[in-house]
């Protein structure tokens, strides 16, 4: 009995892999790269077949055979050879790679090693970088509708004083202050309306209410007012960031229960001595969940402020005045350094939340 | 009873409610009062205060309007125009709710079907979640223009790039909410339908399924205001042709603030609305049969 990963690269061997320009019908035994890649894979998929290994054996191969399959279309296609219906064999090798890297991952997966999570989500994340590569060269998509990955990453370097100009004007000056006004304002204004019950019942019902409407829409009235240097954007943060801190921390300030709160008594501690000990702590998950928020939403609303007015640096201007001169690999380098900045942020935030929030029920089940 | 609730709810949101007005007023007449008192002076004729206060609430295009401007640039271009005008405000929410609909149920769908695949595979769970998370990341309201742009150039115009972006940011919000609802089921409900014998269908369909509902509903009250922020900012770039956000953008453009003020508050009258119409649903569908709040 055949297994499909030892039947897909036979059947890979025999059917042509492309066509180059002149006509010419390429097969796999005719170029040296990808008929070892072939012949490692067809070796791998009848070693793991003939010989049942430990599952970790097992994965390793499959992982490997799903790499070496990978690597040769890749090489092909860099030499002009292009994806199609003319290329079965190709299409068939591609199709063993991805069979070979779904079983390793459901291997790994199934394991209970810790960080397997994290070499799961890497090597899928991996995967689907190959697929756009592939993709993008394989169909020859022209490159501004889409730049091939490599094209991305082979422009960070030359242009990394624009890109490092353009993250200093947007997150630097804009996003970071107007983040920390934000919430320190909502931070602030929460506490206070926390003392005064009338305040907080008066404020809820507009916090929902910001919540639930288009609130970027507000950047082209900021522009108006603060110029269009990152003054406006920080405006447009602070206020994109108050509300959900606000909200949060009201919700957080209500999370201690009452049997803390009579202890806190008994031991006659005064309402600040509370706050500290006990109620802000107890806050804490719920300052994270707005911080956490809040930090997409003030990347987000400076680069779309930006869209309204900038002097001539910036991420949201760089965007929008690249995809306007068809430069796209720009315009994705600047996406991925939005992202970067943005994952990078999410990580800090979740760092800072395991350390200081360790002792809390929620974070106790976490493994 | 009835007192309570004055006191509790009606008060105090008045009260802040009357504080705004208030600041929004004296913000107006703050903000607007350098141009007012170089036309007044322009005018040539001595002036008091109440002139000044007058002009101030009164500008063609103020730095900040008042909220009685608002209203009236509202009120004029739902009431003097068909709904099917250019200028009808009405018209404009139309296009946007639209294209945001549309972008509602393709997210929806995307999140649903992803989260099934989560929920119901090991692989998937640990291969795809992450990227699932890393994909909000992408600030994609900031490539939104970019994306208009090139599904334009690729033949797609009009309202199907602007679902495409509302699409992104709803998928999300509907694949965790899911993936918690389709995991909250009590697991003595599961053994109860292992010992009725039920098929991994019927238990989806008769178990996890409802137990499910209540947190996709939150889901689906937060993705549908973001595709309605999505709709507007992907019609930033079209240029004016129509739609929330155009009307946003040539308000900026031109200078024409109460134009924006109008644009911005018939946006969130098209969202609370949406908001309005989802928590309906929610309230047949799961209060309806018996569901727990």
């Amino acid at each position: 009995m055949l297994r499909p990963s030892v039947l897909l690269p036979l059947a890979a061997l025999v059917m042509p892999f492309g066509m180059t320009a002149s006509d010419k019908v390429i097969f796999a035994f005719r170029d040296p790269v990808s008929l070892a890649g072939l012949l490692a894979v067809l070796g791998a998929a009848i070693f793991v077949r003939l010989s049942p290994e430990r599952p970790a054996v097992e994965a390793g191969v499959s992982l490997l055979a799903a790499v070496l399959a990978a690597a040769a279309p890749l090489h092909l296609l860099g030499k002009g050879i292009t994806l199609g219906a003319h290329a079965p064999g190709l299409w068939v090798m591609l199709a063993g790679a991805a069979l070979a890297l779904c079983r390793a991952l459901g291997i790994l997966s199934a394991g209970s090693w810790t960080g397997r999570k994290a070499v799961v989500a890497g090597l899928f994340g991996a995967a689907l970088i190959y697929a756009w590569e592939a993709g993008v060269r394989g169909f020859a998509v022209p490159s501004i509708l889409l730049p091939a990955p490599s094209a991305i990453f082979a422009v960070l370097g030359p242009q990394a004083d624009l890109l490092w100009a353009d993250f200093q004007q947007t997150v630097l000056k804009a996003v970071l202050r107007g983040y920390l006004m934000g919430c320190l304002a909502g931070f602030v204004v929460a506490v206070i309306a926390d003392r005064v019950p009338f305040l907080a019942r008066g404020l809820l019902p507009f916090g929902n209410l910001i919540s639930a409407i288009p609130i970027v829409g507000i950047a082209p009235i900021m522009v108006m007012w603060f110029g269009f240097d990152w003054p406006s954007k920080a405006a447009v943060v602070v206020v994109v960031t108050f509300f959900p801190m606000l909200v949060n921390t009201l919700s957080g300030l209500a999370a201690s229960d009452r049997l803390q709160m009579d202890l806190m008594r008994s031991y006659a501690a005064g309402y600040w001595r509370t706050l500290v000990t006990l109620r802000l702590p107890n806050a804490l998950p719920f300052l994270f969940n707005a911080l956490k928020i809040n930090s997409t939403l003030a990347l987000i609303g400076a680069i779309v402020a930006e869209f309204f007015g900038t002097p001539v640096v910036g991420m949201g201007f760089r965007i929008s005045t690249e995809v306007s001169r068809m430069n796209l690999d720009i315009v994705w380098a600047t996406i991925l350094v939005a992202a970067v900045t943005g994952s990078v942020i999410y990580g800090v935030l979740t760092l800072a939340e395991r350390t200081l929030t360790a002792w809390h029920p929620s974070a106790r089940g976490r493994d | 009873m009835t007192t309570d609730l004055l006191k509790l709810r009606v008060l105090p949101v008045a009260t802040v409610a009357l504080a705004v007005l208030a600041v929004w007023y004296v913000g107006a007449l703050w903000l607007n009062a350098p141009q007012a008192i170089e036309g007044l002076n322009r005018a040539g004729q001595p002036w008091g205060s109440l002139d000044l206060v007058n002009a101030a609430f009164a500008m063609k295009r103020p730095v900040l309007p008042t909220p009685g401007q608002v209203w009236a640039d509202f009120s004029a271009s739902v009431i003097n125009y068909p709904v099917t005008h250019i200028r009808s405000l009405v018209y404009h929410a139309g296009v946007t709710a639209g294209s945001a609909l549309t972008g509602f149920a393709m997210g929806v769908t995307l999140g649903a079907l992803l989260a099934l695949g989560i929920v119901h595979n090991r692989t998937l769970d640990a291969s795809l979640m992450p990227w699932v998370i890393a994909s909000q990341t992408i600030p994609i309201l900031a490539v939104a223009p970019m994306i208009v742009v090139i599904l334009g150039n690729l033949g797609f115009t009009g309202l199907l790039p602007k679902a495409v972006i509302s699409m992104y940011l709803c998928f999300f919000p509907v694949t965790v909410g899911m993936v918690k609802g389709l995991r909250s089921v009590d697991p003595l409900a599961l053994d109860l339908m292992r010992t009725y014998n039920a098929s991994p269908l019927q238990v989806f369909w008769r178990l996890r399924l409802p137990a499910s509902l209540p947190y996709l509903f939150t889901s689906l009250k937060v993705a549908v205001t973001i595709s309605l922020v999505g709709a507007i900012v992907g019609e930033l770039p079209t240029g004016g042709q129509a739609g929330l956000g155009s009307r946003l953008l040539s308000g900026s453009y031109y200078g024409q603030t109460i134009q924006i003020w109008s644009a911005l508050f018939m946006a969130s009258l098209l969202s609370l609305v949406l908001i309005a119409a989802v928590t309906l649903a929610e309230r047949l569908l799961v209060h309806g049969n018996g569901g727990r709040r």
